[in-house]
């Protein structure tokens, strides 16, 4: 029991980084994926094929490697230094997760049925207000049960900065587990129950965004 | 005839290798009530969407208000309409669905006020002023905070129809709005039309398969056969006294007490 509080207190000291790679990686991720989902959507072919790009060879590789790349190889072979490595893990986390969310925002825009942009241009509505009035808001509640799920997924990412060094709950989990061997099963233990509790939130707002989804779209 | 708000020249209209309006010429007159008959795949529908810009022609010209809807003049003489210029030749041209195409995520009243507020930039109170006397004609006066997916068929055809009418059309287009009704809900909404045309300012026209609506209202019927127009003229002509074998075996399949045609 003692050693059960012992080590949480000391995953306790990990919780702030975790939530703050957490919480910018949300907001970044969140902004690149509708910008880079509109863009997709978009039929300038430049905009188009570019983000394009970018979306594939964010997918297409290991995110550990980002951020490896970010925080170490960066650094040495342009001098670029993102301030602290916490920024580099957070620029990883979002472009990677940008990348993949981008997709939903272009299906869900792909989604809304086309008679409600004929509906818009009967009413004389702009490019840029039948995207705003009409297309996102219903393109939007189509995305949220998915995006709760990449919420998720993007917390137990935040994991992986521990690897480049980062003191999230998981890198104090390990410093313990070094100096007592024998409690490995329980730290583990212990460090899988933090990240459980933290995703509750999120679990919790997914399912509520199902709900909400059902309701207001036209489906194509 | 005043001055046509419509003019189509030559006009023609392919989908990949078919060709679905081969050569329309057409003038639609300021407080004209036209109905648009023919067989399914005979370009009604086509003939609308071109004058509501969600297609382009193939070839010809289509004219609104003696404005060439889709080139504008240049330096360099007739060029492709933008996206500009086409908001300012459409704005008196409203349309109405088959499949309503509500804003499902809006409410009734929103549904009507989001275009005049951020289209016409009128002031909230007094699109809200013009949507409430619209749906009030339209007999949904008392529906108004309700969604599209509260509403039957034929009160989510009459709020598209108030939707449409607040934008003050010259022009009002009507896309077979009862075929996707059940059959008892059509009534409801061809009674909400039959208003608008005896009101009489606006032009109408209407892609129907209701014959004894056409007679009723309309002002002159169109026949459209295999993408050209085979046969113009007043309801009693067109549908009481059909001339051509065509007309004959296409109206021979809708049976009515109201016209013969044998």
């Amino acid at each position: 029991m003692d050693s059960i509080i012992e080590i949480s207190l000391v995953l306790l000291k990990g919780i702030k980084v975790t939530l703050i790679v957490l919480f910018f990686s949300i907001i970044f991720s969140t902004v690149i994926a509708l910008v880079a989902g509109l863009s997709r959507s978009s039929s300038n072919l430049l905009l188009n094929k570019f983000t394009g790009f970018y979306v594939e060879i964010f997918r297409g590789t290991s995110l550990i490697v980002q951020l490896f790349w970010f925080s170490y190889a960066l650094p040495g072979l342009f001098n670029i230094h993102l301030g602290s490595d916490i920024w580099a893990g957070i620029l990883a986390i979002s472009l990677n997760y940008g990348a993949y969310m981008s997709e939903i925002v272009r299906g869900s825009i792909a989604a809304v049925a086309p008679g409600q942009t004929e509906a818009s241009i009967a009413l004389n509505m702009s490019k840029f207000q039948r995207m705003r009035m009409v297309i996102l808001p219903q393109a939007v509640r189509m995305m949220l049960p998915e995006y709760g799920n990449y919420l998720i997924q993007i917390l137990k990412a935040t994991s992986l900065v521990s690897l480049i060094g980062l003191t999230d709950i998981l890198y104090y989990g390990d410093i313990y587990r070094s100096t007592h061997l024998s409690e490995a099963p329980i730290v583990y233990l212990l460090v899988l129950i933090f990240y459980f509790i933290l995703a509750l939130p999120l679990i919790a707002f997914t399912r509520k965004m199902e709900k909400v989804s059902k309701k207001g779209v036209a489906h194509g | 005839m005043s001055e046509p708000i419509a003019k189509y020249r030559d006009v023609h209209k392919s989908f990949g290798d078919v060709e679905v309006l081969k050569g329309i010429d057409l003038d639609i007159g300021p407080a004209e009530k036209v109905a648009l008959i023919g067989p399914s795949g005979s370009g009604k529908t086509t003939i609308i969407r071109l004058l509501m810009t969600l297609e382009n022609p193939t070839s010809g010209t289509i004219e609104v208000n003696g404005k060439n809807l889709w080139h504008m003049e240049s330096k360099n003489g007739l060029v492709p309409a933008n996206e500009k210029y086409l908001r300012e030749v459409r704005g008196d041209i409203g349309m109405v669905f088959q499949h309503f195409n509500l804003f499902p995520h809006m409410t009734i009243l929103e549904n009507c006020m989001t275009a005049p507020i951020h289209v016409k930039k009128e002031s909230k109170a007094s699109a809200r002023k013009r949507s409430l006397e619209m749906l009030e004609k339209v007999g949904l006066g008392d529906k108004v905070d309700l969604y599209p997916s509260q509403l039957s068929g034929g009160q989510k055809q009459r709020v598209a129809m108030a939707r449409a009418l607040v934008m003050r059309p010259k022009i009002m287009l009507f896309d077979e709005v009862t075929s996707a009704l059940d059959p008892e809900l059509v009534g409801e909404v061809l009674e909400v039309i039959r208003d608008l045309a005896k009101e009489g300012d606006m032009a109408m026209i209407l892609v129907t398969h209701e014959m004894d609506f056409a007679l009723d209202i309309a002002d002159r019927v169109l026949f459209l056969n295999d993408g050209v127009i085979e046969a113009d003229g007043p309801p009693s002509e067109i549908i009481g006294n059909p001339q051509s074998e065509r007309l004959k075996d296409f109206l021979s399949r809708f049976t009515s007490s109201n016209y013969s045609h044998s």
